[in-house]
């Protein structure tokens, strides 16, 4: 057992601290009543599993999700529910009703499989390290061996803007699906 | 000095650099303000009012933090610090001087944007917290507001970033050494819209910091105080502290993107000195442009950014970008 004034030990306590971080904010996120504090728990555990990143050699990743997940999906969301009708009664009762031994079982034999196979699996270690992780590195990467992906990216990109255009095609009036029926 | 002993220090000087700063231009805001309106501003505590601001900080210290009836406690009392500490923590990357930088990281000024982009979250679940129309209302406009502005602050930093080809904040201002022909702002050669892109780096940073003609997020005179209606005593005055905080970050980005952070400009006295000089003269114009514009409207406010800054932000990316590929 490493003492945990060296500097091993500090750094095992600071990954559990990330890991309580995340799984605290993950778990907010899932049993919240209340949708927005079940937001503020996503962006929680978002931060956490920006320091695994962190912890993982990759700042770049570690940042990326912070400036996107937090700063903008998490925004967003608040924003949406903002906009739409306050329903807390109903989802206070839809969260009752969500079979909690079942979800429990499901998601614990996932969890012990998949622990199962990451401790068990003899993985083979990299010579050296692959990468160093830099935004150049990524670039490179992006653009040349993964260059699909990139592509993915765009087209996906594209169909959300152009989901975006149809959907406020109708303008700043009411939409004609509900008031156009008479 | 060993390194964590460095950084403690830097943490304790960070703090108290973010609190004075928050402290002393809530007085040169109001200093300002009342010589702009032909008005002498504070005078009563001390002289010039130089105590004003430690007087006003032992009243709010004093009073008493009231969570209003029905309101969500938990987010109500976070959304203040989630407001000031990711302040806090952009301060560790920015070089103030050859040196004088908590801890250099290449990819600084994406760790500054990173963290910025969480504060609107903050006054979002403040607003919406409060169980309070202003402050919803008020966060509502926020969201709006940042999303459209942060999108052409993105494009000139990025810009930027493809001229100096680095992240690392350090090295940005290192290649800006010299005289001031050589600063960001006047490198005509690598795009000739480089003092367009500083203006609309300033724009949005005036946006993204919610101060006036953008201050839709408090608009005292529609909305009470928006999102900081229901706040009384520090959480009050962490949130104040906050966006003063943001807005030195503000500055000290402009600084160091555009004005060649520490570099002097005539080639004497090098030092720290020259990075403050200009950041507070931002930071001046930044109570300048608050005291001298109205309000603009909501509507005008999205028409600008989406219909002027973005597509001039995009045809100075693109513009760079041919340039970068030709020469």
């Amino acid at each position: 057992m490493t003492p945990l004034a060296s500097a091993e030990g500090l750094t095992g306590l600071v990954f559990l601290f990330t890991v309580a971080v995340t799984v605290g904010g993950a778990t907010l996120a899932a049993c919240a009543a209340n949708l927005i504090r079940a937001v503020t728990g996503l962006a929680i555990g978002f931060l956490g599993l920006a320091g695994l990143f962190y912890f993982l050699n990759s700042p770049f990743v570690a940042l990326m999700e912070i400036l996107i997940y937090v700063g903008a999906v998490c925004v967003a969301l608040v924003f949406g529910i903002m906009l739409a009708p306050p329903r807390m009664d109903r989802l206070a009762r839809a969260n009752r009703n969500f079979g909690a031994a079942a979800a429990l079982l499901a998601c614990g034999t996932l969890f012990g499989l998949v622990a199962w196979v990451g401790a068990a699996t003899d993985w083979p270690r990299p010579a050296s390290l692959v990468n160093d992780g830099s935004v150049a590195a990524i670039g490179k990467g992006l653009l040349s061996t993964y260059s699909m992906v990139f592509e993915l990216i765009s087209l996906v990109l594209l169909v959300a803007i152009l989901g975006a255009l149809v959907v406020a095609r109708s303008g700043r009036g009411l939409p004609q699906i509900r008031t156009g029926a008479k | 000095m060993s390194e964590p002993g460095r950084l403690l220090a830097f943490l304790i000087g960070i703090i108290a650099f973010a609190a004075l700063n928050a402290a002393y231009l809530v007085w040169v805001e109001r200093k300002g303000a009342g010589h702009f309106q032909r008005r002498i501003g504070p005078k009563e505590v001390g002289p010039y009012g130089l105590l004003q601001p430690i007087a006003d900080g032992i009243k709010l210290m004093t009073k008493q933090l009231i969570v209003p009836e029905g309101a969500d406690a938990v987010l109500f009392k976070m959304a203040p610090i989630m407001v000031m500490v990711p302040a806090i923590v952009s301060f560790v990357t920015i070089p103030f001087a050859e040196g004088l930088q908590a801890r250099n990281i290449n990819i600084g000024l994406l760790m500054i944007f990173a963290f910025a982009s969480v504060a609107v979250l903050g006054i979002l679940i403040g607003g919406w917290g409060s169980r309070n129309k202003y402050g919803v209302i008020s966060a509502a406009r926020v969201v709006s507001q940042n999303i459209a502005y942060e999108v052409p602050m993105l494009l000139t930093v990025i810009t930027v970033v493809m001229i100096t080809r680095t992240f690392d904040l350090n090295a940005i201002v290192n290649q800006q050494m010299g005289g001031f022909w050589h600063w960001n702002v006047f490198r005509l050669t690598a795009s000739p819209l480089m003092p367009v892109a500083f203006l609309i780096f300033f724009v949005c940073m005036l946006a993204e910091t919610n101060r006036a003609p953008f201050d839709m997020a408090e608009a005292e005179s529609e909305l009470i105080a928006g999102a900081f209606t229901e706040y009384s005593g520090m959480g009050f005055g962490v949130f104040f502290m906050g966006e003063y905080a943001n807005i030195v970050i503000g500055a000290c980005v402009a600084t160091i993107l555009f004005l060649g952070g520490w570099d002097c400009p005539l080639g004497f006295l090098p030092g720290v000195h020259w990075f403050l000089i200009k950041m507070y003269l931002i930071i001046f114009t930044v109570v300048w442009v608050r005291w001298t514009f109205v309000r603009t409207q909501f509507y005008n406010l999205l028409n600008l950014s989406w219909k002027i800054l973005i597509p001039i932000s995009m045809f100075n990316l693109i513009l760079t970008s041919a340039l970068l590929k030709v020469f």
